[in-house]
């Protein structure tokens, strides 16, 4: 085992326990979570109330990452929060509609929206078919998905996952057809892109934080603080690593 | 079976991360045994997840008579001459290959053409979007680094000063790039550690 490798494997151990610690219910009475204010979640809420109240539809994408990439925390975080959506739709007869460009989340948001009508007692609604792959590459992906967002019914559109330059075609039409679209990712790219394109973009890590500001679960807080956490250390060592550098010691 | 799930789940998860530590042959094996299923498991998904766009969505839309019949009847029929070509002549078949990609390729050329006026057209428009301070030097960098990067500055590497500081302006997207990608790194551990260990289960069973 290298040093790098002993580093990597301390630190998902301190992360694993991080979370257990946070998550346990004598430290959350303690240090209760305080949330600093994001303006695009606000205002998510807000659009998911109005779709319950007008009876028009969500529609949660999930990018083209592939289930068996690295990259694809953005989409389970995209799953995170179509299974929060979904409960926060529940009174609503139009329950989110998800799609994606990969086979194995078009199957886990299949899951997810079948969990959340367990859930919520809302089977009736449930309709497996909302859950699906628009494209298996990204363009045709983007064109699948463009034709929900097309949707009479669909007035929110939500992209949380890994997109590529093809997102500007999806949030261009979006921002024309939906009076909402919240859009976040991992990529540079498509961030760069979303801010062009879009009205209420999440940038860099606030993408990790949607899970937590629409459910306050506890392990979706206690991962919040643990990352935290973890930007301190990273941000000190950054510093004294420069620092240490600029005296020539390193 | 849930909670076979969830087991089987945490337990590979933990198998295929430790295999990444420790180089012990016995979980080597045992982590390339599981990522290989993985993979085949993955395409299966895949394989499944294209079946119910053809039949569930696409043919529900033809049989009935949505607006947009037309398109998913030629989406079928393009797809099942695909899928049998493919099985008869094989994917590596230089034939299979040319068809494919003399379809594939001028579509998402064409389509790449439109993006690339869409988001001229959205980087014109970013200041209505974005009436504040981050649309603002958003909109003045996307400039500036046109300028920096297009050439019309080279003149300037003949003058020392000059040349020092277009270096310098040169690293801030870099530095604004690693600051991004840090904290997605970091939200990235917490979310796969959180899968991991199961507090948060995209896999419902």
């Amino acid at each position: 085992m290298t040093g790098w490798n002993l580093v990597g494997f301390l630190l998902v151990l301190a992360t694993a326990a991080g979370i257990f610690i946070f998550s346990s219910k004598k430290v959350r009475a303690r240090y209760p979570a305080l949330f600093r204010k994001i303006p695009a979640i606000t205002r998510l809420k807000r659009a998911i109330g109005l779709s319950v109240e007008d009876g028009s539809r969500v529609h949660v994408t999930l990018g083209n990452a592939d289930l068996t990439d690295t990259a694809n925390t953005s989409a389970l975080v995209g799953l995170s929060a179509l299974h929060s959506i979904g409960q926060l739709s529940a009174n609503s007869d139009q329950p989110p509609v998800s799609t994606s460009g990969n086979g194995g989340f078009a199957l886990l948001s299949k899951d997810t929206l079948r969990a959340t009508a367990a859930e919520t007692n809302t089977r009736d609604f449930y309709d497996p078919d909302l859950g699906y792959l628009a494209g298996a590459t990204p363009f045709s992906f983007a064109l699948g998905a463009m034709d929900v967002i097309d949707q009479s019914e669909v007035k929110t559109n939500v992209f949380i996952g890994s997109f590529g330059v093809e997102a500007g075609l999806l949030t261009t039409r979006a921002e024309d057809r939906a009076p909402f679209t919240l859009a976040a990712s991992d990529s540079i790219v498509a961030q760069s892109v979303f801010l062009a394109t879009s009205r209420d973009v999440l940038i860099g890590e606030e993408l990790y934080a949607v899970p937590a500001y629409l459910a306050y679960r506890p392990a979706h807080i206690a991962s919040l603080r643990v990352q935290d956490l973890l930007r301190i250390l990273t941000g000190g060592a950054l510093l004294i690593g420069a620092f240490l550098k600029g005296l020539g010691l390193i | 079976m849930k909670i076979v799930n969830i087991i089987v789940a945490i337990v590979s998860g933990i198998i295929v991360l430790l295999g990444y530590f420790f180089k012990l042959p016995e979980l080597e094996n045992l982590r390339g045994s599981l990522l290989n299923w993985a993979l085949v498991l993955s395409g299966v998904a895949g394989l499944v997840a294209i079946l119910n766009l053809i039949f569930s969505v696409h043919w529900k839309r033809v049989r009935d008579k949505h607006p947009l019949k037309g398109t998913s009847l030629i989406i079928i029929i393009s797809f099942g001459v695909t899928f049998i070509a493919g099985i008869f002549l094989g994917p590596s078949n230089p034939g299979f290959q040319k068809l494919v990609t003399a379809v594939q390729v001028p579509i998402e050329s064409s389509l790449m053409a439109i993006l690339a006026i869409t988001l001229v057209i959205a980087s014109l428009k970013i200041l209505q979007r974005h009436r504040n301070w981050m649309g603002f030097v958003f909109f003045v960098s996307v400039i500036l680094f046109l300028v920096l990067n297009s050439g019309v500055l080279a003149f300037t590497s003949e003058i020392p000063i000059l040349r020092d500081l277009l270096s310098a302006f040169h690293q801030v997207p870099v530095a604004g790039a690693r600051g991004i990608l840090l904290g997605v790194a970091l939200g990235s551990i917490v979310t796969g550690i959180r899968v991991l260990i199961g507090s948060d289960r995209p896999y419902n069973g």
